[in-house]
């Protein structure tokens, strides 16, 4: 794939454009830390048209500008831990499990709520914030439902496009 | 394209866990009223009773914290995000208000140390 640099270039600008754009909407539901994570729908996008490899040099470039850009170094640091764990579970769930887009979402969701709580549960030196385990565990599953939902109705209208 | 199978069990099992969690943490969280723990970046520092109503400066002030009616909920705190500020107020054993900006947790802990350890979370 001879234009591998520009579509990365693409798909980092639309995960930051993507950041930008949540910040804007109110979807505040009086749960603390939960959110919809729109960028990571480019990120399942390209776990499935590229590899492995490419998502996780954009989530990790997302990660780090948008941090920049929007939050600070600890805002990094939880996207961070949330978004590594959450690609490590979709790759291999994808690579050995007979799951859909949207299973695979669904567990990228939950698991990049889990690697955050327990990144804060390491920060504030407590184990309390694992009372909002539930919460963040039903989240994430509604969240990468949603998003699971999206990227499939975009792979396939993205069928035409190879970018491996 | 669409649901298959499996993702019908993976979002059932989700569902489940969640679902034993927060009854575990229902059914050792009630302890009655009981009293708060201010932790600064992990350090204690200071406990106050939940029966008693009154104003505490956390920081030197970045945050304040009210107890009202057996309950705790933070009044104040000068983080950008107020996410403390919109918690609700807490009041159950195992609660907690957390202002990672400040590094402020605040928890409600039982006045009977061996319920404190049987606590599952």
């Amino acid at each position: 794939m001879k234009n591998r640099v520009a579509y990365f270039g693409v798909f980092v600008a639309l995960a930051l454009i993507f950041s930008y754009v949540e910040t804007m909407i109110p979807f505040q539901i009086g749960i603390p830390g939960v959110k919809l994570g729109l960028a990571n729908l480019i990120v399942v996008i390209a776990l499935y048209k590229t590899d492995v490899k490419e998502a996780l040099l954009l989530s990790v470039t997302r990660v780090v500008l948008s941090g920049f850009i929007f939050g600070n170094l600890a805002s990094i640091l939880y996207s961070l831990a949330g978004g590594l764990v959450s690609l490590a579970v979709m790759a291999l769930l994808k690579k050995y499990a007979d799951l859909s887009i949207i299973g695979v979402s669904v567990a990228g969701g939950v698991f990049h709520n889990i690697g955050q709580l327990v990144v804060a549960a390491i920060v504030v030196e407590t184990y309390s914030v694992t009372g909002y385990l539930p919460v963040l565990l039903v989240a994430g599953l509604i969240t990468g439902f949603v998003i699971g939902t999206v990227a499939t109705e975009m792979i396939r209208r993205l069928r035409n496009i190879d970018l491996r | 394209m669409g649901l298959k199978k499996k993702d019908l069990v993976l979002m059932g099992i989700i569902l489940c866990i969640a679902a034993v969690c927060s009854l575990v943490h229902h059914f050792t969280g009630e302890a009655g009223k009981g009293i708060v723990a201010i932790k600064v970046d992990g350090v204690t520092e200071g406990t106050y009773v939940l029966t008693e109503d009154r104003r505490i400066e956390i920081n030197h002030g970045t945050n304040i914290l009210e107890i009202k009616n057996g309950e705790a909920s933070m009044i104040e705190a000068d983080c950008p995000d107020q996410i403390c500020v919109h918690e609700k107020a807490i009041s159950a054993d195992g609660e907690s208000i957390i202002c990672l900006p400040n590094k402020i947790v605040v928890e409600v802990e039982s006045d009977k140390e061996s319920e404190l350890d049987a606590v599952m979370k």
